[in-house]
């Protein structure tokens, strides 16, 4: 396997904090000189930029989270005028106004390198051909990938969203040896393949890029194995810089960060105490190079671990283990933590099940109850309503066993749970708290 | 003696059994008999048709997934303890019974019966 960046993914621990440190300085200065928000907080702290001048001193800044980002909507984060911006990106506002993400020609310079970066691990070289199925438009993920294809050498077929049929149409046609997208959506496109009646000997798809939502082992091996691909995760998020923030290796044991452009804390959600490596946390991003909207340490929700032990491929770069789950999307059901990648691994590894769920939560008598819909698989229907029950049984128990509390397992109708083009949604909650 | 019956999941709402009885009855497809077993969330549908492969095809472009199970099928005559002649031949065999009802077809009443351990062959014997 081919690695981009020799001298910065494999860079000595020692040189890389070196560097983090002395690009560390530098962002604070900007930020501190051209963000009234971060100057007031810093002022706040009684900190200058003087006070930070090796990587360690990371600890002593404010944190950043998505409600300042919205408390500064539409760009009152930004650390550069907009006449150095060359591109806005939004994030969707389901629970709020919208984030606005701006940046600079560097910014979108050091993000195209990125994405190579995590092209390049995935076996991806100049000779592929890369359909990128995430959306374009306000969305980070349709674009970022679509530079970093380019940037690599590559060819892009910029597909975005739509018609499914029409896409593989396209990814046999054209011979499409790669395909960027949610994992939920691979295996929407594998359901549909199979549904036309295509064999994958039609297509010379080798691998996946696979991010834009958190997504299990047993889910990989089930695209995998549907789709006669490798799958490798490419993680990110818009306010960092969008996909390209970290991504797998062939070793495929945690994703390797980027971190001589974003550096990675895990912190304790609760304390905001900062954990050391292979502890469980919520992962923090300072983004260490950005111009046009940098962050101090900003909280992302996702809750992982990192890991600081040079990798078999050969790569120094920090690795974090898969995302978990969402310190926000957490559910807490009877007093306890449900998280809904937990109800996929069951799924998963049941093959009696569509690879799809929804959990609803409600609360009736003052008492929590969780339902899991699930669709049986075509093929595993049985005319016997005991067969039907003793397989619910089956489900039942083995949820019971892995999240600890009972959930009451609905089968749906074929058809009836929505197969997501994007990021899928997997929870309604409908308590109201009195 | 055996036929093919059809059997359908459905979700426990308000007309669903309608709506998947419209697109047969569209079809032209005549329902010779049906039962439903039920459970407290879903149902299944089981069903006699005058054209299965037709009827599963109408299904299948409805995206209902039906299937096809392989059941006894047993002319009857219409006279006290004609059933219960049936029933001692199957239970003298050591044939136990998962479900069964009654279907008309041309007039005429058959039984439709769907052995436990599906041992149809040896139904057949039986009944000869």
């Amino acid at each position: 396997m081919m690695i981009w960046n020799q001298n910065k993914e494999c860079m000595s621990r020692e040189e890389m904090r070196e560097l983090q440190g002395k690009r560390l300085h530098k962002l604070v200065s900007l930020v501190y000189h051209n963000t009234p928000f971060y100057r007031n907080k810093m002022q706040e702290m009684n900190i200058t930029p003087d006070d930070i001048r090796t990587i360690d001193d990371i600890v002593k800044l404010p944190f950043t989270t998505k409600q300042d980002l919205r408390d500064n909507y539409p760009t009152g984060m930004f650390a550069s005028n907009m006449s150095e911006i060359v591109r806005l990106h939004a994030s969707s506002g389901t629970t709020g106004s919208p984030t606005v993400v701006g940046y600079t020609r560097k910014d979108l310079a050091i993000w195209s390198e990125s994405v190579t970066r995590c092209l390049n691990a995935f076996g991806i070289g100049r000779n592929d051909i890369v359909s990128v199925a995430y959306g374009y438009g306000l969305f980070t993920g349709g674009l970022g990938l679509h530079y970093g294809v380019e940037n690599l050498g590559a060819t892009v077929i910029p597909t975005s969203t739509g018609s499914t049929e029409k896409h593989i149409k396209l990814l046999r046609d054209l011979g499409a040896t790669a395909i960027a997208c949610t994992p939920s959506y691979a295996l929407y496109l594998a359901e549909t393949i199979e549904k036309m009646g295509l064999s994958m000997d039609d297509f010379k798809l080798k691998a996946g890029v696979f991010g834009g939502e958190p997504w299990t082992e047993e889910m990989r091996v089930e695209i995998e194995r549907r789709l006669g691909i490798k799958g490798y995760n490419i993680y990110g998020l818009s306010e960092i810089m969008g996909p390209g923030v970290s991504y797998e290796c062939e070793c495929q044991c945690g994703s390797h960060i980027v971190d001589d452009h974003f550096y990675p804390e895990i912190i304790d959600p609760q304390t905001c105490e900062p954990l050391g490596y292979g502890k469980q946390g919520e992962l923090v991003f300072t983004t260490l190079t950005k111009e046009g909207m940098p962050l101090l340490r900003y909280r992302t929700r996702d809750l992982t671990s990192l890991i600081d032990e040079k990798c078999a491929c050969g790569r120094t770069a920090v690795r974090m283990t898969p995302v978990v789950g969402r310190s926000d999307d957490m559910l807490i059901i009877r007093g306890i933590n449900v998280f809904p990648s937990q109800v996929e691994s069951v799924i998963l590894e049941m093959k009696e099940f569509e690879p799809l769920y929804m959990l609803v939560v409600d609360r009736v008598n003052n008492l929590d109850t969780l339902e899991v819909q699930v669709e049986v698989r075509e093929g595993y229907y049985s005319d016997d309503i005991n067969a039907m029950l003793a397989l619910k049984k089956r489900l039942a128990n083995r949820m019971k066993s892995v999240l600890s509390i009972n959930a009451e397992i609905r089968f749906m109708e074929p058809g009836q749970l929505v197969r997501a083009q994007g990021k899928s949604q997997h929870v309604i909650d409908k308590r109201i708290i009195k | 003696m055996t036929t093919k019956q059809l059997s359908i999941f459905l979700e426990n709402r308000i007309g669903r059994t309608k709506e998947v009885v419209e697109i047969l009855s569209n079809a032209g497809i005549d329902i010779l008999a049906f039962t439903i077993a039920d459970s407290a969330e879903f149902g299944i549908l089981r069903l006699i048709v005058s054209d299965i492969e037709k009827a599963a095809k109408q299904l299948k472009e409805a995206k209902i997934s039906a299937i096809q199970t392989d059941v006894l099928w047993i002319p009857m005559d219409e006279r006290i303890g004609a059933l219960a002649e049936v029933l001692s031949k199957l239970a003298e065999g050591n044939v136990s019974i998962e479900y069964m009802y009654v279907c008309y077809s041309d007039s005429k009443p058959y039984i439709v019966i769907r052995p436990a351990q599906m041992e149809l062959d040896k139904c057949e014997q039986i009944f000869g």
